[in-house]
Formats: structure tokens, sequence, C-alpha cells
């Protein structure tokens, strides 16, 4: 019984390196190649759109509504001992640090992440990739790599938009709404935001989340199995498994940033 | 310049334990219609995948023009892939693409010829396979017969060397049947290809061979052209091409004596 338990075990995390080995492997093939901007730019660009552009309107969205409730939230507790004009810096910091690049993140595995996964998937169920492979044209080269590089590019951007969006939103309802003072709010903000300590630790999480879970959706979908089963649990794993990743890796920068 | 252009020697292959092929050898001569039947599940895909050196096998040789396929660097594999054309089952048409940025993907990707030219290939290409009007649909819009002829326009429009036909029948109403068997005897004659069909339609695969292979068991039971086939010894050739349902390859899936199995219910 406890040999057969721990049979399993064995079993199960050897599949698991294994996955993480392949997962490598095909990261390591998709971007051992050099470039060539003729071919490799317009691939890129298309890309760019599709992950990124098409993810802006989900993006400036939450982050508006996020922006609006911390103010909310802030606003509430920070009143109680008269702070308000600490709300600028409340919520310019709690986007910057955690909530752009975190929310972003996931936000960005669901809508972006998934349709890479399924559409990597589907194009493995129909041969696509075999064909390609057939014709002498490496898939790794010229259907992951743009993949890869257009969510790297584009995740840390829409973080900051975001963030950006988010401080708007917190302006909307601590200033126009609950009558914080305007000049405070900003001022504020801007004598207890640093750049190196806030603004470019969140861009480096967000670059960091980006890698993972744009790696994960597209080898989710490399290695999908290829039937409608397949498909639709590896589209679900991409979300579970990049979500948790983030969340994971949020804590353990978050220590090395902030904790000492 | 050797009359055989592959040329498969003591080919092994297994998947996981199951051995798919042991010790098989098969010849392929230029310019010829080479086809290989067999049973559903015997792997004949995988042949052609090992060809096309998408697997490796565990042993044997795999030589198309002189060059052993499994022990190729990346590069020369890649090299050599541009000699050769696959047609898959499924026709495998890139689904974001219209039918001319199909057939035209294969010359982008491997030429820096000007537009004009590229947009001359095609045309010509689609022209053969009787598709120039449907240049401008995009593969969800095309019947399973016209996806199909659509993907052989693509797997010719490099002028590859010699073309691999996986199920090119499957799945297909009697007139498109008409027009790929009629395509595919034209296209090796009239660009002096070399063709393998894979296929377990006989009619068909035997009206446009000039070689058959008969696989089964994991390896050849009975090769020859038509006619020598059709006269073949081997019971289970002739059950497979007589499409009897019993014989050599039985009904019955293995199982336990059926009486007894019935009696224990029984019981």
């Amino acid at each position: 019984m406890i040999v057969d338990k721990l049979q399993q075990l064995g079993q199960h995390s050897i599949a698991k390196i294994q996955g993480m080995g392949r997962a490598t492997l095909m990261l390591f093939g998709a971007l051992i190649a050099w470039p060539t901007p003729r071919k490799s730019f317009p691939l890129l660009l298309k890309q760019l759109y599709v992950v990124g552009v098409l993810s802006l309107l989900i993006i400036l969205v939450s982050g508006l509504f996020i922006g609006m409730v911390l103010a909310l939230q802030g606003y509430t507790v920070l009143s109680k001992f008269g702070a308000e004009q600490m709300l600028g810096p409340l919520v310019a910091l709690s986007l910057l640090r955690e909530l752009g690049p975190v929310v972003t993140a996931l936000l960005f595995a669901g809508r972006a992440g998934s349709a890479l996964t399924a559409e990597i998937g589907l194009m493995k169920a129909t041969e696509q990739l075999s064909g390609m492979e057939m014709m002498a044209v490496d898939p790794l080269r010229r259907i992951i790599a743009p993949r890869f590089w257009a969510g790297v590019i584009s995740m840390p951007l829409l973080a900051l938009i975001f963030t950006a969006v988010g401080i708007l939103g917190g302006h909307l309802v601590g200033v126009d709404w609950l009558g914080v003072d305007g000049g405070g709010y900003w001022s504020a903000m801007q004598a207890n935001v640093d750049f190196q300590q806030d603004i470019l630790n969140g861009v480096i999480k967000s670059v960091v989340f980006a890698l993972i879970v744009t790696w994960i959706a597209l080898h989710k979908g490399f290695d999908a199995v290829p039937t409608s089963e397949g498909i639709s649990q590896a589209t679900t794993q991409t979300v579970v498994t990049s979500s948790l990743a983030v969340l994971g890796f949020d804590f353990i920068l978050t220590a090395v940033m902030f904790g000492g | 310049m050797s009359d055989i252009l592959v040329d498969i020697q003591h080919l092994t292959f297994k998947r996981g334990d199951r051995v798919i092929y042991d010790d098989m050898s098969m010849q392929f001569q230029r310019g010829k219609v080479t086809a290989i039947m067999g049973p559903s599940g015997i792997g004949k895909t995988t042949l052609l995948r090992l060809i096309g050196g998408q697997l490796k096998p565990e042993q044997g040789k795999i030589l198309v023009d002189g060059q052993n396929i499994p022990q190729l660097s990346r590069k020369d594999l890649y090299k050599a892939r541009q000699k050769m054309g696959m047609l898959f089952q499924s026709g495998a048409m890139f689904s974001e693409m219209s039918v001319y940025d199909n057939v035209a993907f294969p010359i982008r990707e491997h030429t820096r010829l000007p537009e004009d030219i590229i947009r001359l290939m095609v045309l010509m290409k689609l022209e053969a396979v009787g598709l120039r009007g449907a240049r401008d649909l995009m593969p969800a819009e095309l019947s399973g017969g016209m996806a199909r002829r659509a993907a052989l326009a693509r797997a010719i429009a490099l002028d590859p060397q010699f073309i691999m036909y996986d199920e090119p029948f499957a799945g297909q109403d009697p007139i498109s049947m008409g027009v790929i068997v009629r395509l595919i005897r034209s296209l090796n004659n009239a660009l002096g290809l070399t063709s393998v069909v894979v296929s377990h339609d006989v009619n068909e695969v035997m009206s446009i061979a000039d070689y058959v292979y008969v696989v089964a068991e994991r390896k050849v039971i009975g090769q020859g052209t038509p006619d020598e086939l059709r006269a073949h010894p081997s019971a289970l050739v002739q059950q497979f091409l007589q499409g009897q349902s019993d014989g050599p390859v039985p009904f019955h899936f293995k199982a336990a004596n059926y009486s007894t199995e019935l009696m224990e219910l029984a019981k």
C-alpha cells in the first residue's frame, strides 16, 4: 500500500520534471535562433496587437475600478486618523508595488494566456505545426518565439497602464467625489513614491510575471494532448498554473525587494 | 543517379514497449507512384513521419536521395525537407491565412522572390489543382476535398523531389476521390515527382500505383505491382485486398472463450 503510494508519487514527480524539461527545451529552441528582422518583425507586430492591444480594454476597466475601490477603502481608514492627504501615496504604492503587476498578470493569464494555449493546441491538433515542420519551417521559431516576445514586451506596459489608470480612478473617487485636496493627492504621491524602490521594482515584477505566464501558456499549448479534451485541459491548466505561479513568485519577489 | 530515391533498410521503430516496425525494408523508385497499404493502426502515418525525420527509429537506415535522414543534423534535415512535400490527412491548412497565402507560405519562407513572381507561382500551382478561383477563400470555407487539393498545391509549391500522401482518399466523396486519384497520377508524371501514397483504399491505390507494399504485423507481408499482388499467395494479403471480414486477421478482438465467460456470469 505505502509502496504503491510512493511509486505513484515518484511517477508523478518524474512526469512533472519531464514536463519542465520539455518546457525548457521548447523555450531554448524558440529563442536560440538569431531573428531575421524582415520576417520576424511583422510576426512580432501582429502578436503584440493580438496579445497586448486586445488586452487593453480589460486592463483599463479593471485598473480604473481597482483604483476607485482602493481610494474608497483607503479614505475610510485614513479619515479616522485625519490622514486623508496620504490617500495619493496609498493608492500609488499599492498599485505600483503589488496590484499593478499582480492583477495585470492574473488578467493577462485569463485573457491572453488561455487564448495562446488554445490557439497553439488547436494548431497542433489540426497538424498545422507538423505541416510547418515538414515544410522545413521551425514552428518554435515561427509560432512560439514571436508570441513569447509579444507577451514579455506587452505585459509590463499593460501593468504600467493599469497602474496609471488606477491612480486616476483613485483621484476620481478620492478628490472628485470624497473631497480630498487635489494638490495634496499629487504632491504627497510625488514625495512618497521612489523611482527605483517602487516604480522600477514594480516593472521588474511584471517582467518576471510576463516571462512566467507567457512561457506556461505557450508550453501548455505546445504540449497539449491533441484532442478537444486535451486542449480544454491545457487551457484550464494555463490559467490555474500561471495564476498560482504569479502569486508564489510575487511573495518571493516582495520578500527580496521590500522584505529587509 | 540511382533508380531508388528512398531506401528504407532494416527499420525498427517502437512506441514505448509496442513494436511498430520490426526489421522492415522497402524501396521507392524514382519517378514512380509507390503505395503502402495495410489495415488501420499499423503505423502507416508513422512511416511517413519517419521518412520526414519527425520521428527517429530505434534501428535501421532511412536513405532519401543517399542521405540517412535519422542521422542528419537539424540544419541538414531542414534542408532535406525542402525537397519533400507532404499532404496530411487533414490537409493541415493554416487556418488564419487565405488559400493564396497558404500556398505562398513555403515560397515566402524559403526564397526572397519578389511578390509578382510568387503570385505567378502560386497561381500556377492552384491552376494545377483546379482551385485558381478559390484563392481568396479561407480554409474554413473549403469542402474537405477542396482543402486537400489546396494543401496539395501548397505541398508542390517549391517543386519538391518527392511527395508523401497520408490517406489522401479518406472521407472523400466519389467525385473528389476521382479528382485526387487523377491529380496524384498526373502531377507525378507532369512534374517528374516520386510519390508515396499511404492508404487503405484498395481500389483507388491499385489503380494509380506502380508498386505496392502491403504492411501488417510490423513488417511487409506482400509487395509487387498491382497485378502481382492480386495473384499473391498470402491469405492475409488476399483478405486485405478483398476486404473479407474474417480470416488471418480475426473478426473478434482477442478475448477469453465466449461460452466459458457466459457460464461464469450465469454462476
